[in-house]
């Protein structure tokens, strides 16, 4: 019996690592590309941007030549068609209802307000927590949301301008979404208050750092 | 014995006759919460279609080799491995649809329809039959997916496909591409095929009662 399932165990790891390594490219390619185009709708307006990298505690500019995405941790600049700063777009994860949430977030440092929200990726339960994808009363919420003080889910309408309408029957989840944000929050804020000198130089100087989303219909909701 | 039964009528069975949503009802999960448009339903049908035929090659293939008391745990993890792999293909491949099915592709493993088959079929026949048992469910199971898929996208969005239907001027039943349209498109179906089930067998009663009795057994 033990062996038995022992070499079925060992079988269905084998055929689940041959296929991860199969696949693996593909979906982070997906995945760069849905990133690319959700830049764009969390922050509207945007026509470029630069990928920011931390260097040495520091936020610095990601050249890459081919205009590719950086691997490691980066937040991302965007630019409207003058060149102006519209804000950051941050990526950011962390747990959900039944497992880890990724979104993508707009931040305008200048007003210190979050302009956008998209979920990336989540399996939340369908039907009750996928509502924070799909119910556009919830996302609109975080259109123009004050960070401070902390963002907080409220039930039954939002009075204040950090607070969130959360949805009913996914209050983990609508919770959940705040927290992730607040989270990263507390640690990208200062750092993009530092880098809106990096940001905002240079943008004209060096166009070829910037990467226009090529069809222009980015940040048009 | 088993292995002579003919593996023509295994596999249309599971078309109409034992099919496994309008007759067995099972697998109601996934027939109801992903069939809000045809696309949808067709990418369900064909992962599960992928995992049941998939499970059941193996399983039946493998069914003097696993003792009777782990035979369970060794069909799910034949099960999940499928599910996985189907998980991850339709990541790379397609992941629009698999954005939209979201968590119900990992759900296909607990499917009762899949576990079903295998243990009351697969696990005792031969392979030739077991894979024309599963591939005739499942085929059955996708139709019905697809056809609760085009009623509900056809009223519930006026599409099909993605497809405008009816033109600017329809006004959408948004109920139907709701949880409730599942229910309801789901309750008429049974339904009107009961009552056509029931009409036949009062016509073939009335002709002499030995027909009727073939068919309902």
């Amino acid at each position: 019996m033990m062996v038995t399932l022992g070499i079925a165990g060992l079988c269905s790891g084998l055929a689940i690592v041959g296929i991860y390594l199969v696949t693996q490219p593909m979906i982070e390619r997906n995945r760069a590309e849905a990133l690319e185009a959700a830049i764009y709708r969390v922050l509207e307006g945007a026509k470029t941007r630069v990928a920011l990298v931390l260097r040495e505690g520091k936020l610095a500019r990601f050249e890459s030549p081919d205009g590719s995405l950086p691997k490691e941790e980066a937040v991302y600049a965007g630019y409207d068609e003058a060149g102006a700063l519209v804000g950051f777009a941050v990526p950011a994860e962390g747990p959900g209802f039944q497992d880890t949430i990724k979104l993508l977030y707009g931040y305008n440092a200048e007003r210190k307000r979050v302009v956008g929200m998209e979920v990336l990726e989540s399996r939340e339960t369908p039907g009750l927590g996928d509502k924070i994808i799909k119910d556009m009363n919830f996302v609109g919420n975080f259109r123009d949301l004050a960070v401070e003080p902390a963002i907080a889910a409220v039930k039954g309408g939002r009075s204040g301008e950090n607070e969130v309408d959360a949805i009913s029957g996914a209050t983990i989840s609508s919770v959940a979404v705040c927290n992730i944000i607040n989270a990263s929050n507390s640690r990208w804020l200062d750092r993009l208050a530092d880098a809106e000198g990096v940001a905002a130089a240079g943008n004209g100087s060096s166009p070829d750092a910037a990467v226009s989303d090529g069809t222009g219909s980015g940040g048009i909701d | 014995m088993p292995s002579q039964k003919d593996s023509y009528e295994e596999l249309v069975k599971g078309l109409w006759r034992e099919n496994p949503v309008f007759i067995q009802l099972l697998g109601l999960c996934p027939a109801l919460a992903v069939t809000n448009s045809a696309i949808n339903a067709l990418a369900m049908g064909a992962a599960t279609t992928f995992v049941l035929v998939g499970s059941s090659l193996l399983v039946s293939s493998l069914r003097n080799l696993i003792p009777k008391q782990v035979r369970i745990t060794t069909f799910i993890i034949v099960i999940a491995t499928f599910v996985t792999v189907a998980d991850f293909t339709l990541q790379a491949l397609a992941p629009v649809v698999h954005k939209e099915l979201g968590a119900f592709i990992a759900l296909i493993v607990v499917n009762c329809l899949i576990l079903g088959r295998q243990e009351a079929f697969a696990s005792r026949n031969s392979t030739r039959v077991a894979v024309a048992d599963a591939a005739g469910m499942a085929a059955g199971f996708a139709f019905a997916l697809f056809l609760l898929g085009c009623i509900r996208e056809i009223l519930g969005s006026g599409s099909l496909f993605g497809v405008s239907l009816f033109g600017p001027n329809f006004e959408p039943w948004v109920i139907m591409i709701l949880p409730p349209g599942g229910f309801l498109t789901l309750g008429l179906l049974l339904g009107l095929f009961a009552w056509v089930k029931e009409r036949r067998l009062r016509a073939s009663q009335a002709v002499g009662g030995a027909p009727a009795e073939r068919r309902a057994a």
